[in-house]
């Protein structure tokens, strides 16, 4: 018998997305070898822009040109292939993709990175004209669309695009009210002093917060569009625009007539391998089978990760070694308003026993600081910012190296990422938590020179 | 938008009508006694004759005055070239000088109630309209509706305004006598501050320092709570008022040299020319003084205060070209063009232009000590070229027409030759550089678009590199921009500065480089 040729063809690597995860993956994946085919297929748009900013398109900060992270020649330097398509089926027997328009197209490695859509919970009503959530361009379109002249919207659900299209009507001077079923905004999150801070700031912005209350049904106008809608409590609130923000799960439904294994997304193992050979999943619609991590979800639905599966998997495709995903120190970040918020590490919304916290808010409750720390050993375990910002690289190793919580409290300074000329808060914050545990830390002195000339250390 | 600040834009709006149509306005009417006292004695006896003509006529207005008097003096220009009588032709430009001499009417007569009705009150609407701006809002930078606004996305507006400023720069810098009666209007305040008449770039520094002046204010408002942005803008306003208007007009009537000590060489491009160096030499100790000061400025404070703190000690902090695009300029930044392309062209144009200035001024040096033998013709060659493409048609034509079309800062990133010279500094021997915060970018794109500089700062920070860019002027605008406090402008160790191929913070799988 004699043997096939050992020349083999390069590898085509397919992407389906073109999100942070799949662009981060095909980048990668060129960058490691210059030879492989790889193409990445999107529907939505033609190429990568970054999805986080497409309430600026709207609020008018920017255009849609300004979100595309790389210039359009990027693509074609990089030897990426850009498919506008949409995916409607995947055979993985002949490993082959079917469109939309049923035309197919092979692959010898596919990277599924298809993200995410907004959930619906069956509302009555929540396919009324006017009625909508917010992930895609196409989404935005139709907001664009859908609020033309309109004099209230109703925003349910209070998670981080539901703030954001509140901040979107609210630019338009559309007054806007917004339901959160939870106690306090984003509460699930947030501890309670911080949750409470974003609501004050949401209602300084004349926005209509209405906290623990629940939508029951969108009712029509009788011309299929929306014109009110009732919540659980029984109040009705006109309204010409319903944005429904209450999460978003994986976009996964064209892979169900597939031999890929899905749960709530695509289940993979840490490597990001499904149960087909040579199929693989990142991003917003994976699914681990164990969480990545004990702080973590088995669903990373955050931009970071997106990047981070996206590195990983592109390392492994082009390794004969392969690592496990991995992630080091949880961080996030997210600006409600006027008020950006900063985390890092683990703070939830409540701790146990275990745990300590100091929290110091500015005496016009906009700026906040917490530290959660082991009440054992004083180890810094998390910390959440709100209106200051902090020094990744030097919280990403004060957590990890376990510091003293009291020693973090006195290099705030130098932790601080706030532009300069910032009025210093380190002196009250210090005042505070001095005064709460009878100590006494100090403030580093600079010297007038290594003020002068900006030092850092 | 409020009543008030509806009110306000009306009032602006007359008034710049008003300011634009006034140079259209008044009669003029030539005496002789004007062509004397205003002539060189070389040139009297030839111009009194040559516009004999003219004497007594009244005109109607100016465009008429100014044919006429061309028609008369190239007649005789003419006539003297074609017989090659070179040393007869005068060379000497007096269409300004005799048409503000010969206007007479509304605004010779009170020229303070002109200036209070188009400039004073065209201020005082724009004060109307920016002073309410973001009132009982919160603190926090709005950039809503920019690219809404046909004004500042390069809507009609916006092609209507830059086309309004680049007809008036021309205007300005070649047919000055057209504005004969906006300078009248600001004779008497000339006269207050320096005891001479007023001349059209005493107009020019008027309305400068006054545009600086209002739109500071607006950047007071729409950054208000950014310590960086309001400390910044008022440094540029004081330097503005206090060393390019002021203190130049106090020099002139104390009989020095008019001289602005913060503007250096190379953008200060005729410092070492023959009239501004005798004119240094020639009053006494403050005249060389402002030698010394220059030279210091050149060979040690450009460098020092780089390396310490960037170019921005000087670009956004105190210079007058970038203090007009640091606060009039603002509602523009977001035009600049980011591509690579345009980075490739910024390149070739500001270190050529560099190159220029120095090579002309290297000549004019040579020329001086020379004693004007061998490189006089070659001194004044180049001094026309580069004022008239450099000086006029690139840093003000250009630079400041341009505004509404690509960017408040195209002189700064394209042509400043000072801006390469410091950029050169801040690129390989500088202690600044704008962090970027481990892995906290979004890739939104904010601090790309509003970067004046057309900096494509979101390339750096999504692959957590730190911005380290010749052309960066520190406004800080990108920093306070940012939705998830990215960017941080920073005077640090010049170690790890530059870091080339970074990693990003947060994966532990893996170290990328990116």
């Amino acid at each position: 018998m004699t043997g096939h040729s050992t020349i083999s063809k390069p590898k085509h690597f397919v992407i389906i997305g073109n999100g942070i995860s799949g662009v981060t993956c095909a980048r990668h994946l060129r960058k490691a070898d210059a030879d492989c085919q790889i193409t990445i297929i999107s529907g939505e748009s033609e190429h990568f822009f970054s999805r986080t900013a497409l309430m600026y398109i709207y609020m008018g900060h920017m255009k849609y040109e300004h979100t595309k992270p790389y210039e359009d020649w990027f693509w074609e330097k990089n030897r990426i292939a850009l498919k506008q398509a949409w995916v409607s089926q995947v055979d993985t027997d002949n490993k082959t993709l079917i469109f939309s328009d049923d035309s197919t197209f092979d692959y010898d490695v596919l990277i599924i990175a298809s993200g995410s859509k907004p959930n619906k919970f069956g509302w009555k009503g929540e396919n009324l004209q006017g009625v909508q959530g917010l992930y895609s361009i196409q989404d935005l379109e139709l907001m664009e669309k859908n609020s033309q002249a309109i004099k209230r919207a109703v925003v349910v659900g209070g998670g981080l695009i539901g703030i954001e299209m509140a901040e979107m009507f609210s630019s338009r001077k559309i007054p806007v009210t917004f339901l959160v079923r939870e106690k306090n905004f984003w509460d699930t999150i947030l501890p309670e002093d911080e949750a409470k801070l974003i609501n004050r700031h949401i209602k300084e912005h004349h926005i209509d917060l209405r906290l623990e209350t629940e939508l029951d049904e969108i009712l029509d106008d009788g011309t299929g569009r929306v014109k009110a809608i009732k919540t659980k409590s029984g109040d009705l609130i006109d309204c010409q625009f319903v944005g429904l923000t209450v999460g978003v799960r994986p976009n996964v439904d064209f892979l169900k007539e597939s031999k890929i294994q899905i749960n709530r997304g695509v289940v993979v193992d840490s490597f990001f391998k499904t149960n087909v050979e040579d199929v693989y999943a990142i991003g917003d619609c994976a699914e681990f089978q164990e969480a990545p991590a004990a702080d973590r979800k088995n669903i990373e639905q955050v931009w970071y990760t997106g990047r981070m599966h996206g590195e990983t998997l592109a390392y492994n495709l082009t390794n004969s070694k392969k690592v496990p995903y991995q992630p080091g120190i949880w961080f996030n970040s997210a600006k409600f308003f006027d008020i950006e918020y900063q985390t890092y590490g683990f703070v939830p919304p409540i701790w146990g026993e275990e745990i300590e916290s100091f929290y110091w808010e500015d005496s016009k409750g906009k700026i906040a600081i917490r530290i959660l720390y082991q009440k054992s050993n004083q180890a810094i375990i998390g910390v959440n910012a709100f209106g200051w910002r902090l020094r990744h690289e030097y919280f990403d190793h004060a957590i990890e190296k376990g510091y003293h919580q009291e020693k973090v409290l006195g290099e705030l300074g130098q932790a601080s990422f706030n532009p300069e000329f910032y009025k210093s808060l380190h002196k009250e914050v210090l005042k505070q938590y001095n005064q709460e545990n009878k100590r006494s830390i100090q403030i580093k002195k600079q010297s007038f020179l290594q003020k002068l000339i900006g030092s850092r250390a | 938008m409020k009543f008030i600040q509806k009110i306000g834009l009306v009032i602006f709006i007359l008034a710049f009508a008003g300011f634009s149509l006034l140079p259209f306005y008044g009669s003029y009417q030539l005496e002789k006694e004007s062509v004397i006292s205003e002539t060189k004695d070389i040139h009297q006896e030839a111009m009194v004759d040559i516009l004999q003509p003219m004497y007594g006529e009244v005109y109607e207005s100016n465009i008429k005055f100014i044919s006429d008097f061309n028609r008369y003096f190239d007649a005789y220009n003419n006539e003297l070239k074609s017989a090659e009588e070179w040393d007869k032709v005068i060379w000497d430009d007096y269409t300004f000088s005799l048409t503000k001499a010969a206007a007479t009417g509304p605004v010779s007569e009170s020229p303070s109630l002109f200036l209070a009705v188009t400039i004073l009150l065209g201020a005082f609407g724009a004060l109307l309209y920016i002073l309410p701006l973001y009132r009982n809002q919160p603190n926090g930078i709005k950039n809503d509706g920019i690219y809404h606004s046909s004004m500042k996305s390069r809507g009609l507006l916006g092609i209507i305004t830059g086309s309004w400023l680049i007809l008036f720069y021309i205007v300005l810098y070649w047919f000055p006598a057209y504005l004969t009666n906006l300078v009248l209007m600001v004779d008497p305040l000339s006269m207050a501050l320096s005891g001479n008449p007023a001349s059209q770039w005493f107009l020019y520094g008027f309305i400068y320092t006054l545009a600086i002046l209002v739109m500071g204010i607006r950047m007071f408002r729409k950054y208000r709570g950014n310590n960086y942005q309001t400390i910044r803008t008022a440094s540029v306003m004081f330097f503005q008022l206090a060393f390019a208007f002021m203190l130049p007009e106090i020099l002139v009537l104390l009989n020095m040299p008019w001289h602005d000590f913060k503007n250096i060489w190379p953008l200060d491009y005729s410092f070492f020319y023959d009239y501004r160096l005798e004119g240094m030499l020639g009053s006494g100790a403050l005249g060389m003084f402002m030698l010394v000061w220059g030279i210091i400025l050149i060979v040690v404070g450009v460098p020092l205060f780089t390396y310490f703190y960037g170019k921005r000690w000087y670009c956004s902090w105190v210079c007058g070209c970038g203090g007009l695009a640091e606060t009039l300029g603002d509602p523009y930044r977001q035009l600049s063009d980011k591509t690579v392309k345009a980075w490739k062209i910024e390149r070739y144009l500001i270190h050529g232009v560099l190159v220029f200035a120095v090579v002309m001024t290297a000549v004019t040096l040579a020329n001086y000590f020379m004693e004007f033998e061998l490189l006089g013709y070659a001194t004044n060659e180049l001094h026309t070229v580069y004022g008239f493409l450099i000086g006029s048609a690139f840093a003000g034509v250009i630079g400041t027409g341009f505004y509404p079309l690509m960017g408040n800062r195209v002189w700064c990133r394209f042509g400043c030759p000072l801006a390469a010279y410091l950029g050169l500094v801040q690129r390989f021997k500088s202690r600044f550089r704008i962090t970027t915060n481990g892995g906290q970018c979004i890739s939104c794109g904010n601090c790309s678009t509003y970067c004046e500089m057309g900096i494509d700062v979101r390339w750096y920070a999504q692959r957590g590199q730190n911005i380290v860019r010749s052309s960066c002027v520190g406004c800080g605008v990108c920093s306070a921009v940012c939705p998830r406090g990215v960017l941080k402008l920073e005077n640090a160790d010049e170690e790890g500065r530059i870091n080339d191929v970074p990693i990003i913070i947060g994966n532990k799988s893996i170290s990328i480089k990116s």
